[in-house]
């Protein structure tokens, strides 16, 4: 029998300390960092438009007189119809994209074959690359000429309905301007909702198939009240970009400070974005700070509408794709 | 794996080769358009140096181009720049000191000339009407037959106003007999932004048909419901994208497009650089014009023979007294330039901006009062 000898167990250095906490810390830190970071970046944001737009607030009326874009109305008779045409261009818009990105999304989640599908989601998100100037330009260019006999027969034929009336060429009105804001939003917004789709749990799908849904039936019945509060968000996303578009309504648009529902007459509406890059050049002075001002408008329009849209989801919170 | 990796050393490396030689090569231009800029010394080269900067009327800004171009080729030391902000924002940057000298469509206003006076410290600044343009009336008939249609500054009113609304008016056709007027709308389509040209026209306007043309003179076109564009290029697109059309834009930038001969007194003149210049002939200064305020009344109603009175005439605003040496001999020779034939004759050049050239007598008093630019 052998001695036990160095088959006795040496214990190494046992450590007590818990284990290192360093990559925790240094990762925990860097998220919170980001978070801060762009809270910080929101509240500059904030803090920049409200001081900027103050002299607006502020100001005696024979100094808002002297501010010649204003043309002799009040901070308020100048803001109200640009926020009404913004709504105007954005809610047409939406009206006309989200339809045909539910069929798009629809399209590609449930009805297409996988490599059809890929390639047209592949397509849409090229949609979602191009620059809003070439947009701009593809407007003014060609959707112009293009639907200038549509616009003309629509005020020849329906004119008596106030919003096909009094159409003059070329086409450089509110309707032009939302077709193109809807082209625009298209993409997001398909993006968001296929995603949606996709998340639909497999078992309702396929339960609803078992029990002898058609598929139009299934998709009624699972797939698109999971994926409602998606949709919701969705929209909103599209419409917040629809709200801030600038380029395109700038170069499409001939712009007026009026409030009606005149959607083929020219020289009715303006966007706040629209109207902030066609009139700062020139401005200066109090005229600048006016121009903040409804820069403030809109921030604080988008705001609500995304609160809004939140509260929406929130209340389907535990049966939702969105969360 | 030992290849891969092999690989991607090569990749590394030969992208910090081209990063580290790239780098060199932006260095390198950089140190020989400095050592060239400072070491030429030849008897010809000027001995200018310095840096000014200018801002203001965007109406000018492609003749101010062209201007600094030529004049940093001929005074390689000096480096001059123009921001084209805006008229206002022109006047205001050189008010607060942020500019040397600005563009401005519209000469001082009573309360800025006494601003401008501080800031040039106690001495009177200095306007010149250095750019005068022609602003032409243009439309859209490609089969009207005629060169030019004749309107008298009252149609032009009316048209503008909404008051004429078909092409074949028996006004329009009354002073048009050669031309084949169809019977379609008038669209008339204005600037949306605040613009010179927008307020020069309304000027003309008031002046010349005040019965029909009842709205002050303003940078921002005062009738609303119209077809309208962002900056002559965008007000161009909308004349081009339908027939019909007519509208008011920088002469140099009417292209193909028809363009309206005015009534002047009896007869009709159609625009050109001559017949633009000659409006100052015939205006009068101001009444609190100087030596070194150069500023006109323009004479927009006037009757004299071959005048084109439609123009819009921007200023070159600058100190008499600088603070220092480098900042009032580059001014004064910067304006120099501009004032010079050469000058005058490179801007009205249609590549660039089709100005009309000022007269020789003009230029005298203009001299006279860049001459009277010093430090101190």
């Amino acid at each position: 029998m052998a001695a036990p000898t160095d088959q006795r167990v040496t214990p190494e250095v046992i450590d007590l300390r818990p284990p290192s906490n360093t990559g925790n810390r240094v990762f925990a830190g860097l998220s919170a960092g980001a978070g801060w970071a762009i809270m910080l970046t929101l509240a500059a944001v904030a803090l920049f438009l409200f001081v900027r737009a103050a002299p607006a607030f502020t100001s005696s009326a024979e100094e808002i007189a002297g501010v010649s874009i204003l043309r002799g109305q009040s901070f308020w008779g100048f803001v109200i119809p640009l926020l009404f045409g913004t709504l105007l261009s954005s809610v047409i818009a939406l009206l006309l994209a989200v339809p045909l990105s539910i069929g798009i999304a629809l399209f590609i989640s449930h009805y297409a074959p996988r490599r059809l599908a890929q390639t047209l989601g592949y397509i849409v998100d090229l949609l979602a690359a191009i620059p809003s100037v070439v947009f701009g330009l593809w407007g003014a260019r060609w959707l112009m000429g293009t639907i200038d006999p549509v616009f003309q027969w629509l005020s020849d034929n329906l004119g008596f309905l106030p919003f096909f009336q009094s159409y003059v060429p070329p086409a450089r009105n509110i309707m032009t301007a939302s077709l193109v804001l809807a082209v625009m939003i298209l993409p997001i917004i398909t993006a968001t909702i296929r995603e949606v789709f996709l998340q639909t749990p497999r078992l309702h799908e396929e339960a609803s198939l078992a029990l002898g849904a058609t598929r139009w039936e299934m998709v009624r019945q699972a797939v698109l009240p999971f994926a409602r509060s998606g949709i919701i968000s969705a929209s909103m996303l599209g419409l917040g970009r629809a709200l801030g578009e600038t380029m395109a309504v700038l170069m499409i648009l001939s712009p007026g400070f009026l409030m009606n529902f005149f959607l083929l007459k020219p020289g009715q509406h303006q966007t706040i974005a629209a109207n902030i890059a066609n009139q700062f050049p020139e401005a200066s002075g109090l005229g600048v700070d006016v121009l903040i001002a409804t820069g403030l408008m809109l921030f604080i329009i988008t705001f609500l509408v995304n609160v809004a849209a939140r509260a929406i989801i929130a209340r389907r919170a535990e049966f939702s794709g969105a969360n | 794996m030992k290849f891969a990796l092999n690989r991607r050393i090569a990749g590394i490396a030969v992208v910090s080769a081209l990063a580290v030689t790239l780098s060199a090569c932006g260095q390198d231009a950089v140190q020989t358009e400095e050592t060239t800029g400072g070491s030429t010394d030849d008897a010809t080269t000027s001995a200018l140096s310095g840096a000014i900067a200018g801002s203001g009327s965007s109406a000018q800004e492609k003749a101010q181009n062209a201007w600094l171009a030529e004049f940093m080729g001929k005074n390689p030391g000096v480096t001059v720049s123009y921001d084209p902000t805006g008229s206002g924002a022109g006047r205001e940057q050189f008010i607060n000191g942020t500019v040397v000298f600005a563009g401005s469509d519209s000469a001082f206003k009573p309360e800025e000339v006494t601003a401008a006076t501080e800031r040039c410290f106690g001495s009177e600044p200095l306007e010149l009407p250095l750019y005068v343009s022609p602003i032409a009336v243009v439309y859209n008939l490609p089969e009207v037959g005629v060169e030019h249609l004749n309107m008298t500054a009252d149609t032009i009113a009316k048209i503008f106003d909404g008051k004429i609304t078909t092409w074949n008016d028996p006004v329009i056709a009354a002073a048009n007999p050669d031309a084949t007027l169809p019977d379609s709308a008038i669209v008339p389509v204005n600037r949306s932004d605040e613009s010179g040209t927008t307020d020069n026209f309304t000027k003309y306007l008031a002046a010349a048909a005040p019965e029909a043309w009842t709205y002050e003179p303003d940078g921002v076109w005062p009738i609303s419901g119209t077809q309208s564009g962002a900056q002559t290029s965008g007000v161009l697109e909308v004349v081009n994208g339908a027939e019909g059309t007519i509208a008011y834009v920088d002469a140099s930038r009417a292209g193909t497009l028809g363009t309206v001969a005015v009534g002047v007194g009896d007869e009709f003149v159609p625009f050109s650089p001559e017949a633009a210049a000659k409006v100052l002939e015939v205006s009068s200064p101001t009444a609190d014009a100087t030596d070194l305020r150069l500023t006109f009344d323009l004479a927009r109603d006037t009757a004299e023979s071959g005048t084109y009175p439609v123009v819009l005439v921007s200023y070159l605003l600058a100190c008499s007294q600088y603070d220092n040496e480098a900042d009032a001999a580059n001014v004064a020779a910067y304006l120099s330039y501009i004032a010079s034939p050469e000058g005058q004759t490179l801007a009205a050049s249609p590549e660039v901006a089709g100005i009309a050239p000022i007269s020789d007598a003009l230029r005298t008093q203009v001299d006279a009062a860049i001459a009277q630019i010093t430090a101190g």
